[in-house]
């Protein structure tokens, strides 16, 4: 099979498995529906494996023409590249367990088809927009993305307690994503009038034959790309709506909000390596962006209760650690990094839907506790989720993590005293998680202890998986520490990817390496010990919101993020809506438009009296109007 | 035999205006159906006579074959005219205009 066939194949699958199950989804026995949507997604899995095992040079296949002038065309083709490939596998790889996770957790859902149509119209459209060979096609897998979002955040819309709440939390996440989007929109228009041409590999070429560009136009086209980075990534100013985003079914949270599509926009800066390598200044940005938002989501995480909500800060904080490395241009460490983050944040997603589905939907932390007894295999492996987030020695994130911040202390040991704040946090929050959830005493009803229960085999099955990756996923890029043969394998193989061999990867040197490791391990196992003495030995629980003193006030209201957006710009436009409304539109536009209306009526009215039936009346009136034209000509005539 | 002098063009035009003017003002301050036909019968010929002496005077025949139309549809009018008129008399009992008011506004 030639690999365009295995490309349009692995396109096709998700497509079709999703809207068998829209279609007909209704008169389909659920374990049909549920499996179907889960083999597709596993058959899309096998198709990148094929890929992957022969990707060597980046292909472009197209496909059609759609548009074509004489300066530009826009064409719809994908690139095969090692980037696009690595991306579809964790897609697909973590979207296969996701899609058996949700078998088991959706079980009971009414809405249990449609489900699995957006799943996997998600799939479909995330596809599309790695493998997109131009900006046009990206853009295309992009909304596509957006709008399954949006569909699944506010899946529960008709509940009776939150659906307000969730479609607000969608409409939200719609609004803020917009914004990123404009952001894309314009910088697709810089490019095609720069360029001519949207497609990776064109621009690459071009870019690396020395076409001379103006820096302001790079800077504005970075930027914009950046922008739409921030709405889809969740970094400063536009991540409000992810931990919002949490109001979704805990799967989705899982795929969409945590291993996926929250990359995108990592994806979208990686691809386009070669304009940023370009715009020092953007890049800048793009650094301290990252360690702003790191450092606040983190500390945001620090004082959260509801399970979902600290694992949503705490994406929000990893995100901007690979935001940090792209601005370090260290794409391929940010991919690596994204890899390992969707191993360990799927894995502890899915634990924390296992721990909700045994807790028959309660959410809060502080009516957990003890729960290691009766879900053993939730426990273990939700305890290596989160040594591998927190950087325990030799789990994937450790790894992951101290590529970016090695990188970051060759470039400026001061921001890597900041970001080890927030790793400081990180292990924290995740300890202190850990701990309330599964160790020290129930906290809840005595009838809900009753009825918690361990999950059925498809939930513990990705759990175990997931969390085999997430302690192994570091092999994939060792530091040259420990084989100087086959270290940075990963980094290696993305080298392939357009753009990405121009980029001098330095690596930090080994002694700098090993010193960086040390603190690193250190911090990780000094915060699991104190933690473990704070909450197991003295059985510290988390606060109720009364008891909160000031700094942990601050950060369990987000720093007041929200109530400050809230201020600045919801309440202007309200203002402004409720201004255009009475004075705009009541005094102007309404006494304008009905003054006119009441005027034509009056001069109707007078002016009728004229018609006054009268044959000899109107003769006259015509008499008259002879007599003036011909006065009129008279006059005018010579 | 006395040989006859033209008539001035001028006594022409000013007959055929006075005919035009009395034709015109019967039209607006009469009220009798009859009348006003009388009169719009009046303008039309006071037109022809204009055209008529005009011609003569140009010796251009053009405008007497004009005449001739005119003459027709002149009878053509007052055959209409009339029928209607006796249609609202048999109607109305009445042929005062005045009474045809029904489309004021």
């Amino acid at each position: 099979m030639g690999f365009s066939t295995i490309v349009y194949i692995l396109l096709l699958l998700p497509l079709l498995g999703g809207l068998t199950n829209g279609l007909f989804g209704k008169h389909l026995p659920k374990q049909f529906s549920g499996a179907l949507g889960t083999g597709v997604i596993f058959s899309a899995f096998l198709c990148v494996l094929m890929l992957f095992n022969h990707v060597n040079e980046p292909v472009q296949i197209d496909l059609c023409n759609i548009l074509r002038f004489d300066s530009f065309s826009l064409e719809i083709n994908f690139l095969i590249d090692q980037l696009s490939v690595w991306m579809s596998l964790i897609i697909t790889g973590i979207g296969t367990l996701i899609h058996l996770f949700s078998m088991g957790y959706m079980k009971e859902d009414e809405g249990y088809y449609k489900f699995f149509t957006y799943l996997n119209l998600f799939i479909f459209a995330m596809l599309i927009l790695v493998l997109g060979g131009n900006y046009f096609v990206l853009f295309f897998g992009w909304e596509g993305v957006g709008i399954c979002s949006f569909l699944l955040i506010g899946f529960h819309y008709s509940d009776p307690v939150k659906g307000i709440s969730n479609s607000l939390a969608a409409r939200k996440a719609f609004v803020m994503n917009r914004i990123g989007d404009a952001g894309l929109i314009f910088a697709l228009f810089m490019l095609l009038s720069t360029f001519g041409t949207l497609n990776f590999v064109d621009i690459s070429e071009r870019l690396s034959e020395g076409v001379s560009m103006h820096h302001l136009t790079v800077l504005g086209i970075t930027l914009c790309l950046f922008l739409a980075a921030t709405g889809k990534s969740a970094q400063i100013p536009l991540f409000t709506w992810l931990p919002d985003a949490m109001a979704g079914p805990t799967p989705v949270s899982a795929l969409i909000h945590a291993a996926t599509m929250v990359t995108a926009g990592i994806y979208l800066v990686a691809r386009s390596n070669f304009l940023f390598e370009l715009a020092p200044l953007t890049q800048d940005i793009v650094l301290y962006i990252g360690i702003a938002t790191s450092l606040f989501a983190a500390f945001m995480a620090l004082r959260q209760n509801d399970i979902k909500k600290v694992l949503a800060y705490s994406t929000v904080s990893q995100l901007g650690l690979m935001v940090v490395a792209l601005g370090l241009g260290a794409y391929t460490v940010a991919i690596f990094h994204v890899t390992t983050h969707a191993f360990f944040k799927a894995l502890l997603f899915l634990g924390s839907g296992s721990v909700i589905h045994g807790m028959h939907h309660e959410q809060d932390i502080r009516k957990m506790g003890g729960l290691k007894k009766v879900m053993p295999i939730t426990h273990w492996t939700f305890l290596i989720g989160t040594l591998a987030i927190s950087g325990f020695p030799l789990l994937s994130g450790f790894y992951s993590k101290d590529e970016i911040i090695g990188h970051l202390f060759d470039q400026n040991p001061v921001l890597y005293g900041v970001i080890m704040v927030s790793v400081l946090m990180t292990a924290i929050y995740m300890f202190r998680l850990y701990f309330l959830t599964f160790h020290g005493t129930f906290r809840g009803t005595q009838s809900t202890w009753e009825h918690v229960h361990e999950s059925p085999w498809t939930m513990t099955l990705p759990l175990v998986i997931l969390s085999v990756f997430s302690a192994l996923g570091g092999l994939l890029n060792l530091p040259g520490l420990f084989f100087h043969e086959g270290a940075h394998w990963l980094s290696g193989y993305l080298h392939g990817a357009p753009g990405m061999h121009n980029i001098v990867h330095e690596t930090p040197n080994f002694s700098t390496t090993l010193g960086l490791m040390a603190v690193a391990s250190a911090l990780s196992i000094g915060v699991l010990a104190w933690a473990y003495q704070n909450y197991v030995r003295r059985g510290s629980v988390a606060k109720s919101d009364e008891a909160l003193n000031g700094w942990e006030k601050l950060s369990n209201r987000k720093l007041y993020w929200d109530e400050w957006y809230d201020w600045m710009v919801v309440k202007p436009i309200e203002w402004l809506g409720f201004q255009t409304n009475h004075t705009v539109e009541e005094r102007g536009l309404k006494s304008g438009i009905s003054g006119l209306g009441m005027l034509t009526g009056k001069a109707g009215n007078a002016l009728r009296k004229l018609q006054n039936g009268y044959v000899s009346s109107y003769l006259s009136w015509m008499v008259i109007g002879m007599i003036l034209l011909v006065v009129f000509y008279l006059l005018n005539g010579n | 035999m006395p040989t006859s002098t033209p008539i001035n063009i001028d006594f022409y035009i000013i007959l055929a205006t006075l005919l035009f003017v009395i034709g015109a003002f019967g039209v607006m301050i009469r009220r009798n159906m009859i009348v006003l036909l009388m009169c719009i019968e009046l303008m039309l010929n006071a037109v022809n006579l204009l055209m008529v002496a005009f011609s003569s005077y140009y010796n251009n025949a053009d405008a007497q074959i004009f005449v001739f139309f005119i003459i027709v549809v002149a009878a053509a009018e007052a055959t209409v005219g009339l029928s209607i008129l006796i249609l609202a008399y048999r109607q109305l009992r009445s042929i005062d205009i005045s009474i045809f008011n029904k489309l004021k506004g």
